[in-house]
């Protein structure tokens, strides 16, 4: 017998394993449905299947009868759209500033403890404060993304920067390149692809900040749908939208994965 | 002799650390020197000094009588043990990198017909290092041994007046490194260069030299181990005839290399 720690499933087992612990919980969702239902009919908490395929339905394929528009695709954009330009500002912010203090010791000085210092500011605490700065707009929900992020991806590709080895740097020197030159050609286009890791890792913060600011000021998007139906206690909606907010995550993370792996081979093959 | 890098009663200390003292000597330019000795003996501090990322504590090393740039320059070339080669650019990118540096100042990168141009100087020194064959590779598609070998060819393509060599096949297999060994002899007088190679392996400083230096320390004080720093205790002249002398001399330092570790 072999011991358990050499046993690998193979490849087809390896998927149905995967598979079987989602297919229990809507098992168990369901038989908890169907436990409510046959005490209360007009139950709400945990509606049934075919409940939630009209919520979506009405909220997907049908125009609402208020605005006319289908909501939950008008909700989509605008949450991907505050998401993805507060994630594209931090990500540039957290590049140009922390290749900038990684590569110069003399910018790292001062601008190193502030930064700590700023990431450990909980941003919901200052969300009050954007929504006064920046009005109730889409730019305080933007701001809160970018203050919510941008610390955490400026140390990051600080560390990462100064992780390089210093073999490369020295050699560099020995070819005749500049601080300037060695920045673009040697550190810059190494960075690139540990920023794309950074920013997947700082995805489900984005996406917490987004909600957040949405379920307090907005008058659309994912997360101000979610805590407006709540007051209805409208699970067939809630529930959906929460899958959909999940498969969007999932993607946004795998479509970076993807892209730097086809755009730097070399970074992968090396770890 | 007219001495290209002079040590004159150099030492080399971090705070109370004493790694070098008292070093002086001369080298000629064209000589093959290989530097030998336990670890922390401070031979590879001594070749950071010669790179220029460290500085010397007091005393003098000089570069044509003058004294060693505080930085690294392209005067001074440098193979490492590992981390030479710049992993997100191929073979050739690699090598033209340093023609780059150099004519494109503020983009570091050339285009259409300097770009060529470069590219065919870089192509030579590829087939002088054996790589023609692997120009559109990426360093993590090579071999350990070719990844040295375009390190070389690297440091080739600025005309150094001197190449360092830091343990530069200490990771590679006995057969590679017999290939290296006769490459970087072959480049040696192709270039005319002046080569300070650290290396742990005794036999490969003997067989590739033309001047062996082993690093050791005089002075021991068993309380503070760090008070007194190494010293060249043996400066061998390997072109001699006399090989008797030289292998006397290699069972001698073996003898001592064994004790110390």
């Amino acid at each position: 017998m072999r011991r358990l720690i050499n046993l690998q499933p193979n490849r087809v087992l390896k998927i149905a394993l995967g598979i079987i612990p989602f297919l229990l919980i809507l098992l168990v969702y369901q038989i908890g449905s169907d436990i409510r239902k046959a005490e209360n009919e007009q139950d709400k908490l945990l509606p049934s299947f075919a409940e939630i395929a009209a919520g979506i339905n009405r909220m997907a394929f049908e125009p609402s009868q208020r605005t006319g528009d289908y909501e939950f695709w008008e909700d989509t954009k605008s949450s991907v759209k505050r998401l993805s330009i507060g994630i594209a500002i931090s990500a540039v912010i957290g590049l140009v500033v922390g290749l900038a203090a990684g590569a110069i010791p003399m910018i790292a000085a001062p601008l190193s403890p502030l930064i700590t210092a700023i990431s450990l500011i909980p941003p919901m605490a200052i969300l009050p404060v954007l929504f006064i700065v920046f009005g109730l707009g889409e730019l305080s929900k933007v701001m809160l993304i970018v203050i919510g992020v941008s610390p955490f991806l400026i140390r990051d590709i600080l560390q990462r920067t100064q992780e390089l080895p210093r073999e490369q740097l020295v050699k560099a020197q020995t070819l005749g390149g500049n601080s300037w030159q060695i920045i673009l050609r040697v550190i810059f286009p190494q960075i690139v692809p540990r920023l794309l890791d950074a920013v997947r890792l700082s995805l489900g913060a984005a996406w917490l900040f987004l909600i957040a600011a949405e379920a307090i000021a907005a008058t659309d998007g994912l997360g101000y749908r979610i805590f407006l139906v709540r007051r209805y206690m409208s699970m067939d909606i809630i529930l959906p939208y929460v899958v959909w907010i999940t498969f969007l995550a999932f993607t946004l993370d795998w479509c970076l994965l993807k892209f730097s792996r086809v755009v730097f081979p070399w970074y992968h093959a090396e770890k | 002799m007219t001495a290209f890098i002079q040590l004159d009663r150099l030492s080399k200390h971090y705070r109370d650390n004493v790694v070098l003292e008292n070093l002086s000597c001369k080298v000629a330019e064209g000589e093959f020197v290989t530097l030998v000795g336990a670890s922390g003996c401070g031979k590879s501090t001594f070749l950071r000094l010669l790179l220029g990322t460290e500085s010397v504590s007091s005393g003098q090393l000089l570069m044509a009588g003058k004294p060693i740039e505080q930085e690294p320059s392209p005067d001074r070339g440098i193979v490492f043990q590992r981390y030479s080669v710049f992993p997100h650019l191929n073979v050739r990118e690699n090598v033209v990198l340093g023609i780059e540096f150099v004519e494109s100042k503020w983009l570091g990168r050339l285009f259409g017909k300097g770009r060529k141009e470069a590219l065919e100087k870089a192509d030579e020194l590829l087939s002088a290092v054996g790589l023609e064959q692997a120009r559109y590779k990426y360093p993590h598609e090579l071999s350990g041994g070719m990844q040295q070998r375009l390190a070389l060819a690297q440091a080739l393509i600025k005309k150094p007046k001197v190449l360092l060599l830091d343990e530069p096949f200490g990771a590679l297999d006995p057969g590679i490194r017999k290939e290296m060994h006769d490459l970087v002899m072959g480049l040696w007088r192709q270039y005319g260069l002046t080569i300070f190679m650290v290396t742990h392996d005794l036999k490969e400083g003997f067989h590739l030299g033309t001047r062996l230096w082993v690093f050791d320390k005089v002075r021991h004080d068993p309380h503070a181990p760090n008070r007194f720093g190494s010293t060249i205790t043996y400066d061998l002249s390997l072109q001699s005839k006399d090989k008797a002398l030289t292998i006397a001399a290699i069972d001698e330092i073996n003898a001592q290399l064994q004790a110390v570790e």
